[in-house]
């Protein structure tokens, strides 16, 4: 088959691999129709996640076709449509049991921190990913979703992660009616947690970027207000200035490790590798929200640590939350707001490139080219 | 004016405002609403063919696991060495970022090795650059050339004279 093959870091191409195998009673063998770039693969493309191995697949946001189940499988047929969750969970060990399904214990033996997650480094579990023709695809009855007639296949694919990442992402900031909700980032999973923050019912949504582009998408997508942070001297006067001096009620980090605003930050986090990455928005976000106030994380980090100011934290009494999205438990809900007509999340979309042309299809979304804002690989001979 | 009606230019604005409709609130709850539920206690385990490394953070083996790139050469045996040290130890990442850095070296080797040229510049999406960051990717040559004109001048400059 034909999948992507990792080189090294900013390096990838399409290769042929040998097709997926059954491994497990209750694997399945989905043919891949859609996949993803994710922001955070691009931690991955630039040589940042440790045990990342040449060769490695990537891709954790895909939909497809089953074409072969195991031997325990009960919930699938070869010829079902699927959307599969970044998450690899198996639905009953300790966490699972708490729809705390991110965090499974069963399905990644290199690392106790992170649960297994599809094409994302040996340290998330060494699984191929959904950037290919076909992908193995673990406890089958647990994760992946038949997709429904009445749902459009790239709105499924958005589901499979970048909505509900963004949605968890303001549901953990526990807002309440009337909130002033600062999201940092303005890409996908930024994007979403904006919309998100609407139906959750803020009173005031303010998104972050230096892309003039995304930041215009941003303003008519989810109807937002937007700060160029270029354009401004210190975040954490110009939000206080935005909200009478007392900070946002919620501020949410969807920007991760290779955050850009500070030299420093890049410097050490980024090029040195002194620490887990560019914390810049953690320091924003704490700096900028109000005493008493949420921070909510689903930017990726790195495992070893970063310079953040927890004592800011600590003595604003802030409320810290953060996780991988627990997908399987927001997929019913978020499937309501697009039948309602509350978020169309294919809209992202901004460029469908066969995956023959993966390497340009890194490169422009990891230079923000062309105006990418969400590319999708089609592998050879999908028509659909 | 209440929240409501200034918001009703926004869809859906509000319609998560009750907890009950938060689907991750409260942020444990069990039993998991699966449907069906499992239909196993314990996971079966998943036969092991290849060699997979296991954090010393665990006791034993998951039931599950991805089964590509085993450890190999010798960023292999630094990968090995690395899961000697717990998650908790900076040795442990470390020696993993290095370990990576080597693959990618012995990468190039198993490419050569097998009459595979890689292209580099396709490989980075040259491509792309050429067509969407002409600009830059003219900057880019520009750099390159004026590294290696002066590296070689350099070598020039110190090779005896014959």
């Amino acid at each position: 088959m034909l999948a992507l093959n990792y080189r090294g870091p900013y390096r990838v191409r399409a290769s042929q691999k040998p097709d997926p195998v059954i491994e497990h009673p209750n694997d399945a063998i989905v043919q891949v129709l859609r996949s993803c770039i994710c922001g955070s693969d691009l931690h991955l493309y630039h040589g940042l996640v440790p045990d990342t191995r040449v060769g490695t697949t990537f891709g954790h946001e895909f939909v497809g076709t089953v074409v072969d189940i195991g031997a325990s499988v009960q919930n699938l047929r070869p010829g079902d449509r699927v959307l599969v969750p970044f998450n690899v969970f198996c639905g009953s060990c300790y966490f699972c049991q708490r729809e705390l399904y991110g965090n499974c214990h069963n399905t990644n033996p290199q690392a106790t921190a992170v649960g297994g997650i599809y094409g994302y480094s040996h340290t998330a579990g060494g699984f191929d990913g959904g950037q290919a023709q076909f992908v193995r695809v673990p406890f089958a009855d647990v994760g992946p979703t038949k997709i429904p007639d009445d749902l459009l296949l790239e709105d499924a694919l958005m589901l499979t992660d970048a909505f509900p990442t963004g949605y968890q992402a303001a549901e953990m900031g526990g807002i309440r009616e009337g909130d002033t909700v600062v999201v940092f980032g303005a890409g996908p999973v930024g994007i979403f947690a904006a919309k998100s923050a609407w139906l959750l019912g803020a009173g005031r949504v303010i998104v972050v970027d230096h892309l003039e582009y995304r930041l215009e998408f941003v303003r008519n997508f989810a109807q937002c207000e937007t700060i160029d942070f270029k354009s401004v001297d210190d975040m954490a006067i110009h939000i206080k200035k935005m909200t009478d001096w007392l900070g946002a009620d919620v501020c949410i980090d969807c920007v991760g490790c290779e955050a850009a605003g500070s030299a420093l930050q890049r410097l050490t986090g980024v090029k040195l590798k002194m620490q887990a990455g560019s914390a810049t928005v953690l320091h924003w976000a704490i700096n900028s929200v109000r005493k008493g106030g949420t921070v909510s994380i689903v930017g990726v980090y790195g495992p070893t640590f970063n310079a953040v100011p927890i004592g800011n934290a600590v003595n604003k009494g802030l409320t810290l939350r953060m996780n991988q999205a627990s997908v399987k438990r927001h997929l019913p809900r978020l499937m309501e707001h697009i039948r309602a007509g509350h978020i169309e999340p294919h809209k992202v979309i901004t460029h469908r490139m066969p995956l023959e042309e993966v390497s340009d299809a890194y490169h422009l979304f990891s230079s923000k080219l062309d105006g990418c804002i969400k590319p999708v690989l089609i592998p050879p001979g999908v028509t659909v | 004016m209440d929240t409501r009606t200034k918001f009703a230019h926004i869809k859906g604005w509000g319609s998560d405002l009750d907890h009950a409709n938060r689907p991750a609130y409260p942020k444990e709850r069990t039993p998991p609403r699966l449907d069906p539920p499992v239909h196993w206690k314990e996971p079966e385990m998943q036969p092991r063919h290849v060699e997979v490394l296991r954090s010393t953070e665990r006791p034993a083996m998951t039931p599950v696991f991805g089964s590509g790139q085993p450890p190999r050469g010798l960023s292999g045996g630094m990968r090995r060495f690395a899961f000697g040290y717990s998650e908790n130890d900076l040795r442990h990442w470390l020696l993993l970022l290095l370990a990576d850095r080597i693959d990618v070296g012995e990468g190039l080797v198993e490419d050569l090795a097998s009459g595979h040229v890689p292209r580099i510049y396709s490989e980075m999406g040259g491509r792309a650059e050429l067509r969407h960051n002409p600009l830059g990717a003219a900057k880019k040559a520009l750099a390159v050339a004026a590294v290696v004109g002066t590296a070689y001048l350099l070598a020039r400059r110190r090779s005896p004279r014959r």
